[in-house]
């Protein structure tokens, strides 16, 4: 078999997160592909539609992917019901590496569906919970009704992380926090010499919080890139970003090493 | 040990006796292509060519030469890595889908007449497709037990910078036999590169050469590096792009840019791929075939929100700093051999010996 060869997944169950957003919990038809760590995706393949690539938002036995409808393949990946088979190949790219920050304080930011590559990380922590300082967890989304896995931030709270939420437009019933994520960054409770810093979300928006938390005092601040990716494998060139191939020694990268790139328009 | 060829007939004759497919350079439509030969007449003797940004001619020789003519049109890229490949066929069953493999052997190939710089782009495609973590299997299998007779070159082009790449005129290593030609003689010198070479050449007619004749051969290569049509310092060039990437002169090479992306098809280390997914009409059969894509592709950096380089300039800018500058990140060695074929296919003539220069005074400029 090639690196380029889906293997077969069922879908088992569907969860609906938002309007356009599903949560896939996944089962090997067969073989299952290597053990994934939090921050790696894979490329999801719908039959007959296409690939695309889907972090994966929890790792082990049972295997969850988050898919936001936002274009042929990911609308018919996120529509896919229970019984339904998809090609998973994978796991890909280099992780968060929130293995390896024992001891530290953790800072987690997620923008809408960025939230998707943090939470195996998160849950992660939240097992190991004495082995790390202080878990901030802030979130983002445009509205309370885009907030995905909504539902499992008090269990969160409850297992030891401080969960900070806000959104851009509030609706009716929401007496949260209003506005930018970048203004929860003040909460972030971190010792900041000793904190790893997270980010996943729309660029700009990473941009900002690494800024801002690299203005609270933080230097190690780890971000997750987007790009255009047709294999996931390092051969077709199209997550391309200066010296990177993000499918390969990506997605996640130390903000200080891209944040140059990132200022070059058109990059 | 060096020896002489009285021709290539019978070394033609011996591979294909031995199971190969050969391919060389042939005249075809007015051009020096790469394509299967059915002998070695076949060979362009007598033929060169006339070189030019965005201009292509082959001329008749005062001799009879069957490889004094410089990059032609091809690349041996598309016989390693073809324009199109099928990467798998599915089928839908009655719980999913089922998805085959399908594995074709490859035909063994022997190149005959591989240019220096030719030979080091093939090596920097076996780098990016098998030299990581994941191997391209299917272009490995195409790669694997090629039977390469390299030509050095005694005849460099118009547009030829091999030199100041590092890739050529001679060759000394990474091929089965070299070969140099005595233009118009009718005789070769050859060089043995591997086990596969000696025992090819023990199955042919071949004497020993005799130091005056080798002495000349190996003069005449050296002489060609003397005679490069464009030079292009690759000293300091890698951080000449890291430090560019805002210079003005992009704007300038945008205006006369087409993102046509023929510079990228004729490149012999392009090596970019898009997947596409095909159904026929029931849906019950699909497959996924691989093609060349090209960064000058409006939707080569596609994401939901908006490609990443819509403008002439970003995709100008992300081909040649990729190419002689973060390749050396990526792949540890320089993306460009020298073989001067963008320049002459593009059809609007852009050389990017020139851009690269200029790139270069401006940067001068900017640090007094
Ligand atoms: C490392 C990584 C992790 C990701 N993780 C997640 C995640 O967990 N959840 C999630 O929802 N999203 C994630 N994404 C984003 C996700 O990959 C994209 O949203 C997805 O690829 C969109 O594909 P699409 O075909 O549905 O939409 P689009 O590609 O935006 O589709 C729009 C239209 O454009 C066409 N098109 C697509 N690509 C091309 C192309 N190259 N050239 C020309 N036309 C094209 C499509 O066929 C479609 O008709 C991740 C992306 C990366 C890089
Ligand atoms: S960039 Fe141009 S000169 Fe360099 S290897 Fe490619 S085609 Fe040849
Ligand atoms: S440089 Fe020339 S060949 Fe390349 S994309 Fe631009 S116009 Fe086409
Ligand atoms: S996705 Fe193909 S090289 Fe990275």
């Amino acid at each position: 078999m090639t690196a380029m060869t889906p293997v077969p997944y069922r879908v088992t169950e569907r969860r609906e997160e938002t309007r356009d957003t599903a949560t896939l919990v996944l089962r090997p038809c067969g073989e299952p592909i290597p053990p994934v760590r939090p921050g790696q995706f894979t490329m999801m393949y719908a039959y007959g539609v296409g690939e695309a690539p889907i972090s994966v938002s929890r790792t082990g036995a049972v295997m969850e992917q988050t898919v936001r409808d936002v274009g042929a393949v990911s609308r018919a990946l996120a529509g896919s019901g229970p019984g339904r088979m998809i090609g998973v190949r994978g796991p890909y790219g280099v992780g968060w590496g929130v293995e390896d920050a024992v001891g530290r304080d953790l800072v987690f930011a997620g923008g809408g569906i960025g939230l998707a590559p943090l939470r195996p990380a998160i849950l992660y922590a939240l097992r190991r919970r004495a082995s790390y300082g202080a878990i901030t967890v802030l979130i983002g989304a445009r509205t309370p009704a885009d907030l995905i896995y909504r539902a499992e931030f008090d269990g969160w709270r409850e297992r030891g992380a401080r969960v900070e939420v806000t959104v851009d437009r509030a609706g009716d019933g929401w007496r949260g926090n209003v506005g930018l994520i970048t203004s929860l960054v003040s909460l972030a409770c971190a010792d900041p010499p000793n904190a790893t810093a997270f980010i996943c979300g729309p660029e700009v928006m990473m941009r900002f919080t690494a800024e801002a938390l690299e203005a609270r005092g933080l230097t190690d601040v780890r971000i997750s890139l987007e790009r255009n990716m047709r294999c996931g494998v390092g051969w077709c060139g199209h997550c391309q970003l200066g010296p990177r191939l993000v499918c390969r020694d990506g997605p996640v990268v130390a903000y200080r090493d891209v944040a140059p790139e990132l200022l070059v328009k058109e990059r | 040990m060096a020896w002489i060829l009285d021709g290539v007939a019978g070394l033609h004759a011996a591979l294909v006796e031995s199971g190969y497919t050969v391919i060389g350079p042939t005249v075809r439509d007015r051009a020096i292509v790469l394509a299967e030969l059915g002998s070695a007449d076949d060979l362009p003797y007598g033929w060169g060519v006339t070189l030019e940004p965005g201009g292509y001619r082959i001329r008749r020789r005062a001799d009879s030469a069957a490889f004094a003519h410089s990059a032609g049109p091809q690349s041996w890229k598309p016989f390693l890595h073809p324009p199109r490949v099928k990467l798998w066929d599915a089928r839908r069953t009655d719980d999913g889908f089922e998805i085959r493999e399908e594995r074709e052997e490859p035909p063994r190939y022997a190149f005959l007449g591989v240019r220096p710089c030719d030979l080091r782009a093939i090596g920097i495609l076996d780098r990016v497709l098998t030299g990581d973590r994941y191997r391209d299997d299917s272009y490995a299998a195409r790669r694997d037990g090629i039977f390469i007779i390299v030509v050095n070159c005694t005849e460099p082009g118009e547009t030829c910078f091999c030199v100041s790449m590092g890739t050529g005129p001679g060759a000394d290593s990474g091929y089965d036999l070299a070969l140099t030609e005595f233009a118009g003689e009718g005789r070769f010198l050859v060089d043995v590169g591997s086990d596969a070479g000696a025992d090819m050449l023990a199955r042919i007619e071949h004497r020993a050469a005799d130091p005056v004749t080798e002495t000349r051969a190996r003069a005449e290569v050296d002489a060609a590096a003397g005679r490069m049509g464009r030079e292009m310092p690759a000293d300091g060039l890698r951080e000449l792009m890291a430090g560019s990437l805002e210079a003005a002169r992009w704007d300038d090479v945008a205006r006369r840019c087409l993102t046509c992306g023929n510079c990228t098809m004729v490149c012999p280390t392009c090596y970019c791929t898009t997947v596409e997914d095909v159904t026929d009409l029931t849906g019950d059969h699909a497959e996924r075939w691989q093609r060349w894509d090209s960064c000058f592709d409006l939707d080569f950096s596609h994401l939901p929100g908006g490609s990443v380089r819509t403008s002439t300039k970003s995709r100008y800018r992300q081909w040649l700093t990729h190419k002689l500058g973060t390749w050396h990140d990526q792949f540890g060695s320089s993306g460009c051999v020298g073989c001067g074929r963008c320049i002459v296919w593009c059809p609007v003539g852009i050389d990017l010996t020139e851009e690269v220069a200029a790139l270069r005074q401006e940067r001068e400029d900017s640090d007094e």
